[in-house]
């Protein structure tokens, strides 16, 4: 049973959290041809922004509703609305992802009515154009319940119900079959609601793997199309790539859900209950008998055995973990992250043979932190892992904890968000048999690039017998 | 917050501000920046200002009273140097729950972290910065710093500038304030001399200071403070002894070096040392008013006498760069680095300079570029991004120099760019300074990548070929698909796994 200690300590020392409302604003980066916009004050906004570039590498349209003194003790309806009706005029997006800020919800307005009523004063203007709230303030949560909760937001404000779906399914079909010499698209969906850490990388992996059962995947939020590094050929001041507004709409017309990660339950949740689509929670993706489970099981819902090509990558995992294990037998990992994807880490590492001596995480709420395998959680921040990671062979977290690493003197693996010191991170695959592959890779090349040759004094320290008296 | 209203009244009527001495009454009470649009904003807020030029000071506990997003979204991301004490790369903040926002807990919250800060770290002091949340719920952070300066023994300096009350750079003036009520003056250094200078609103940025006080150390001036970059606690709280000042970055304190003069009568006058002339011109100016100060007039010859041994190397440097840069239009688009003395520098070397920004220029620094440059619509406040990606992707720069915000409009224009903001890893300041952004503009324009990226596939001349790429997103599914032929499985199975 794993102990989870609260957090007790007054001031945060070198903080792991980043905000919820920027977990929103990830998750709306998602969505094709959306804008995301922080309802706060500007630096909000910047600060979000400024370390999303530097995460990304990207452009990142984010947008805020500018809250200034007299709308913070007024209120913010006018600002809010302006704020919409600026970014249709200027971007016409198709969809504007609301997250709110600890400021706007201090004063707790209703934003859900308000919204509904620019929406109705503002109909025509803003046609064409979704409009989502997700209630993420920056005193509760971090990246994955803002992650989570724009997502469920979505699905709750946009996605079209029961019956109507399915109405409108016959509809799209009918159109399509208009079209000489097309045939309408016989493959059975399956809705994907990934969590916040998985890359782009890991989405592209993912989709491939259930195209190759002969399922039609829509993953929600899709930042593989958006966030991927391309260079488009003109201005975009929206998001270019992600998950179409349409498909959103849609959702309900899957045969199956799939959640990746525990904080993707309660939008799977939803979908059924609005929908009737049954899903299931994988929690994670990574390591061999996680995949297995999740290859057995699109199998089972295509009917179809899996292709050749992921036996070949099965059997590559397995020569991974052969050739590997030697490198993590027995060292020790300290990781912080947030929760799901602590747990994707803390199972990894475990699996190969190593021990995880600290794990610190950013909130207590997650039901996965009791499964995770490691004694005791610190929920916290970089501070308490410098203090409790100091016997590690590897600490395991983002690039903010390179000033950890660096006093400790400890080898850091970059994972999660943000990683603003290093290229890539988004093109690293974490899931699946290959991700588990490579992150075998990476971790051991880490280990043994900080090898130390052998000398007496290292040496010395094994002729100390531990039963010797 | 009456006192807030009355120190941002105070900010915007600032009698040394050339733009403000325009104004008649009315406008000036308005302050410079326009309201940010909801919707069509870009920058940061208040707070952001006020932590931008305090935190450079080293040795000093920055403590961000507020939820976690002002702190924890923005910690460690500026590129200045220490040459000693790494706390203010420590990030402190009282990271607000909803419960002690709800429960009136935070102002008790802010006590406890100050205690736990001087118990763990002992730092010379700590500064407090008040945020949104914790102003509009009325904590009073004065009377929590007061009180915990009392009982802990150490200052605790409360820095008012809650995001919301404006912009980036009210918040900068802001934290000039708070230096002048709570710092500086609080410290008699035992070893003023007639030597001694302030260098007001110098970040050291990459450890760019360090290209200009070799020059003052061997004309024997000694920097008292450089406020902020490389600062330590006691150096700004005995700031006030020193003899002049020179003021770097004009638009961000220039009230406080308006109140030391007013205050301690030192003298200032604002300067760069970005570009070759512009660094002259400053280390004259410092020994001029050293001299005015009461140092010996002898000073003055030293110091032209170094100008001509650096400018010579200088020059000499930066000519064998003309035959790679003649002809090259370059793009300055940032409130940072740029003067009129750099945009000298560049055309001095045969370089064209197709556009400024002067969104941060004094109005002596505009006059002066205007002089250079020959042409006044070469100068503009801002651009909008989709008008400089058109700019820049008709390819009428061959590079861009600006900050982070826009870096990725010229890249994705497949335009060469150069960091010359907060964030950049090469220091520009100073005679060599200068040369070493020469060489990263040569770098940078004729790096290879560039005839790479530019090209179009060579299968794109292919129109069937062209049309079957640009269908939207053809995930084909794979062709091997064999029906299932093992055992039913549960679904139900995979629920939890």
């Amino acid at each position: 049973m794993v102990h989870i200690h609260p957090q007790t300590k007054s001031a945060a020392v070198n903080p792991l959290k980043s905000s919820q409302p920027l977990g929103a604003a990830l998750a709306f980066l998602g969505v094709d041809g959306a804008i995301p916009l922080f309802h706060g004050s500007q630096g909000c906004t910047s600060f979000a922004l400024v370390l999303c570039v530097r995460h990304f590498k990207e452009t990142v349209p984010l947008q805020t509703t500018a809250m200034d003194e007299l709308a913070t003790v007024m209120g913010g309806e006018g600002h809010l609305e302006e704020a919409i009706l600026n970014l249709k005029k200027r971007a016409n997006p198709k969809l504007i992802g609301i997250c709110t800020t600890a400021l706007a919800e201090t004063r707790s307005e209703d934003f859900e009515r308000q919204i509904a009523n620019i929406k109705m004063m503002r109909a025509e203007e803003l046609a064409g154009t979704e409009i989502v709230l997700a209630n993420t303030p920056d005193f509760d949560g971090a990246l994955e319940e803002g992650w989570a909760k724009a997502v469920t937001a979505m699905i709750q404000q946009i996605t079209r119900r029961g019956q109507q779906a399915r109405h409108s399914r016959k509809a799209t079909i009918i159109e399509r079959i208009t079209k000489p010499g097309e045939h309408p698209d016989k493959r059975k969906k399956v809705a994907i609601l990934p969590g916040w850490h998985l890359t782009v990388a890991d989405i592209e992996h993912l989709r491939e793997m259930v195209e190759s059962f002969g399922l039609k995947p829509v993953i929600l939020p899709d930042v593989s199309g958006s966030l991927d590094g391309t260079v488009p050929d003109r201005w975009m001041p929206t998001t270019y790539g992600g998950t179409s507004v349409e498909d959103i709409h849609e959702l309900g017309t899957a045969v199956q859900c799939i959640g990746v990660g525990e904080h993707m339950r309660r939008p799977a949740e939803l979908l059924q209950k609005l929908t009737g689509v049954p899903y299931a929670v994988f929690q994670s993706l990574t390591g061999l008998k996680n995949v297995d489970r999740f290859v057995s099981f699109l199998s089972e819902i295509s009917g179809v055995v899996a292709p050749p090509k992921i036996h070949r990558c099965r059997a590559q995992l397995q020569d991974a973990l052969l050739d590997g294990h030697f490198h993590f037998a027995g060292k020790k990992i300290a990781i912080a992250a947030e929760p799901d994807q602590l747990y994707q880490l803390a199972t990894f590492f475990i699996g190969l043979g190593a021990e995880i001596i600290s794990a610190v995480t950013t909130t207590g709420a997650s039901k996965i932190l009791e499964k995770v395998p490691a004694e005791s959680i610190q929920i916290g921040d970089l501070g308490d892992f410098e203090d409790l990671a100091s016997d590690a062979d590897l600490v395991v977290t983002h690039s903010h904890g390179r000033q950890v690493a660096e006093r400790l003197g400890i080898p850091l693996l970059r994972v999660g968000f943000p990683v603003f010191d290093r290229l890539g991170s988004q093109h690293k695959l974490t899931v699946l048999y290959q991700g588990t592959r490579d992150l075998i890779f990476e971790a051991a090349n880490v280990f043994q690039a900080h090898q130390r040759m052998p000398s007496p004094e290292i040496l010395d320290g094994l002729r100390k017998r531990r039963n010797a008296g | 917050m009456y006192s807030l209203a009355a120190k941002i009244q105070d900010a915007f009527d600032e009698p040394a501000c050339e733009i403000n001495r325009r104004k008649d009454a009315s406008t000036r009470k308005k302050g410079c920046s326009k309201p940010p649009t909801p919707g069509a904003a870009a920058g940061g807020c208040a707070f952001d200002g006020a932590k931008v030029v305090l935190q450079p000071i080293t040795d000093v506990a920055h403590l961000v009273h507020a939820p976690l997003a002002c702190e924890g979204n923005s910690w460690d991301n500026r590129g200045t140097a220490s040459s000693g004490p790494m706390l203010w790369r420590t990030s402190f903040t009282t990271d607000l729950t909803e419960l002690d926002i709800m429960m009136g807990q935070s102002e008790r919250r802010l006590f406890h972290a100050i205690r736990q800060i001087k118990e763990a770290y002992a730092p010379p002091a700590i500064f407090v910065y008040a945020t949104c949340v914790t102003a509009l719920i009325g904590d009073d952070i004065l009377a929590v710093c007061k009180r915990a300066a009392e009982k802990f023994g150490l200052p605790v300096v409360p820095i008012n500038a809650p995001g919301f009350v404006g912009s980036k750079n009210l918040g900068n003036k802001l934290a000039g304030e708070a230096l002048l009520d709570h710092v500086i003056g609080t410290v008699e250094p035992d070893d003023a001399g007639p030597y001694d200078i302030n260098i007001l609103g110098e970040f050291n940025l990459s450890g760019e200071f360090w290209l200009v006080k070799p020059l003052l150390d061997r004309l024997g001036i000694r920097v008292r403070a450089c406020i902020p970059g490389d600062a330590r606690y006691r150096d700004v709280a005995s700031s006030h002894r020193a003899r002049a000042a020179m003021l770097v970055c004009s638009t961000a304190l220039i009230n406080l070096a308006r109140k030391m003069e007013e205050r301690w009568q030192i003298p200032f006058f604002e300067g760069s040392f970005y570009g070759i002339t512009a660094t002259s011109e400053a280390l004259r100016r410092i020994a001029e008013l050293l001299v005015k100060k009461g140092a010996d007039t002898e000073i003055l010859d030293r110091t032209d006498k170094l100008i001509a041994e650096e400018e010579a190397i200088a020059w000499k440097r930066l000519e064998s760069y003309r035959p790679r840069l003649k002809g090259k239009r370059v793009l300055i688009n940032s409130g940072g680095v740029k003067s009129w003395s750099l945009v000298h520098a560049l055309m001095e070397i045969g370089m064209e300079v197709v556009g400024t920004s002067v969104k941060k220029s004094t109005v002596e620094d505009k006059e002066r570029i205007k002089q250079v440059l020959k042409e006044e619509h070469h100068m503009f406040e801002s651009i909008a991004p989709r008008e400089l990606y058109a700019m820049l992707s008709e390819q009428k720069a061959d590079i861009m120099l600006s900050g982070g915000r826009t870096q990725f409009i010229a890249l994705k224009a497949k335009t060469p760019w150069l960091d010359i903001n907060q964030e950049r890893h090469h220091p520009y300041a100073g005679y060599d300074g200068m040369v070493e952004l020469v060489r990263q503009i040569d770098l940078a324009i004729h790096n290879p990548v560039w005839s790479d990226v530019r090209e179009p596939a060579p299968w794109e001349d292919d129109p069937a070929v062209a049309e079957q790429l640009s269908s939207p997103h053809t995930h084909s599914a794979t062709a091997s698909v064999a029906p299932l032929k093992t055992s039913r499985l549960d679904a139900g199975d995979f629920a939890e796994c």
